[in-house]
């Protein structure tokens, strides 16, 4: 059970082939793209979603801010995805990995914080200080403003990964305790069993949201960037 | 009758599976286009029949997104079963 339990987020490999990168590529198979105006059921549905999620968050910015739109979009789309595969039995989830999520929050932070700090230099420069600060505190403000700036990309990636993770170890944990159960006490058997829906209706939820926080905390980024 | 007995003979290339005769099968396996572009060629017209099958029509169901995951989840197991092999339930491990 010990070696067990980890086991599924091994990169996969076959005969020394990455096979990750196939598995990190498949999402973008259940997305196709048409030009007509009028599609078929899966295209439309997909459609309506995205420009439901991409007005909501879209409409915070500025003109400039808004040229991000399709890289949001995108990030959206992709996490969002990739969580909800990662729920179906046997597979694996690329955002387990804090390689891949760092991969994916270092760059956008970046972007955003070098896109203020060349276009408006001094407003970003003024948010190392908080308005109204006491004189005597300032020196050490300046370095708690500078450590909590660059703990963000470290935080996005590292929330991503936790909260994939542990949801993926409960479930099965959970669910070899079920198993176990079931030939010593039925009645605790179906208890956990329940526990195990419930956490799988969670981990759905859970899935959508944190692709939601992770674009939604970038878009944020750039709105104080832009 | 001379026309109709020209046009029934097609060249083993371009038949399709389901066509070819037994004895001709070994050779019309080796001249199938094995080269990358070949091979990329196969996927796309495997992935264009799917996708106007079952779900580039005007009712689309579940059935074509489900039949993906499907073959999703068995591939992962396929891959995964030399560690999932040792969860059987046996009394010795």
């Amino acid at each position: 059970m010990n070696e067990n339990l980890f086991a599924s987020f091994i990169t996969p490999m076959m005969f020394g082939l990455p096979l990750v990168t196939l598995i990190v590529l498949f999402p973008s198979l259940l997305f196709p793209t048409s030009s007509r105006l009028v599609n078929n059921r899966l295209i439309s549905l997909q459609q309506w979603m995205l420009q439901l999620v991409s007005k909501q968050m879209m409409s915070i910015h500025n003109t400039k801010g808004q040229t991000w739109a399709l890289m949001l979009m995108s990030l959206i789309l992709f996490i969002g995805s990739t969580n909800l595969l990662g729920l179906l039995p046997h597979s694996f989830t690329p955002t387990t990995q804090l390689s891949m999520n760092l991969g994916m929050a270092i760059p956008l932070w970046a972007g955003a914080v070098i896109t203020g700090f060349r276009n408006k230099t001094k407003t970003s420069l003024a948010h190392f200080l908080p308005q109204g600060t006491p004189t005597p505190l300032i020196p050490m403000l300046v370095i708690i403003e500078t450590i909590s700036l660059f703990i963000q990309p470290v935080a996005l990636a590292v929330r991503l990964t936790a909260n994939i993770t542990a949801g993926h170890l409960l479930i099965h944990l959970i669910g070899g305790a079920t198993l176990a159960l079931m030939s010593i006490n039925t009645t605790t058997a179906l208890i956990t069993f329940i526990i195990l829906i419930l956490l799988t209706v969670l981990e759905f939820a859970v899935a959508m949201i944190q692709a939601y926080v992770f674009t939604l905390l970038v878009s944020l980024y750039l709105h104080d960037n832009t | 009758s001379q026309d109709s007995k020209m046009a029934s003979v097609v060249p083993l290339k371009e038949k399709k599976l389901l066509e070819v005769k037994l004895g001709e099968l070994p050779s019309w396996i080796l001249m199938r286009d094995f080269t990358p572009s070949g091979i990329a060629g196969a996927f796309q017209r495997g992935y264009y029949r799917y996708y106007n099958k079952y779900v580039n029509v005007k009712k689309g169901s579940i059935a074509g997104l489900s039949m993906v995951l499907a073959a999703y989840v068995f591939l992962n197991y396929c891959r995964s079963y030399k560690e999932l092999k040792h969860e059987r339930l046996r009394k010795y491990h």
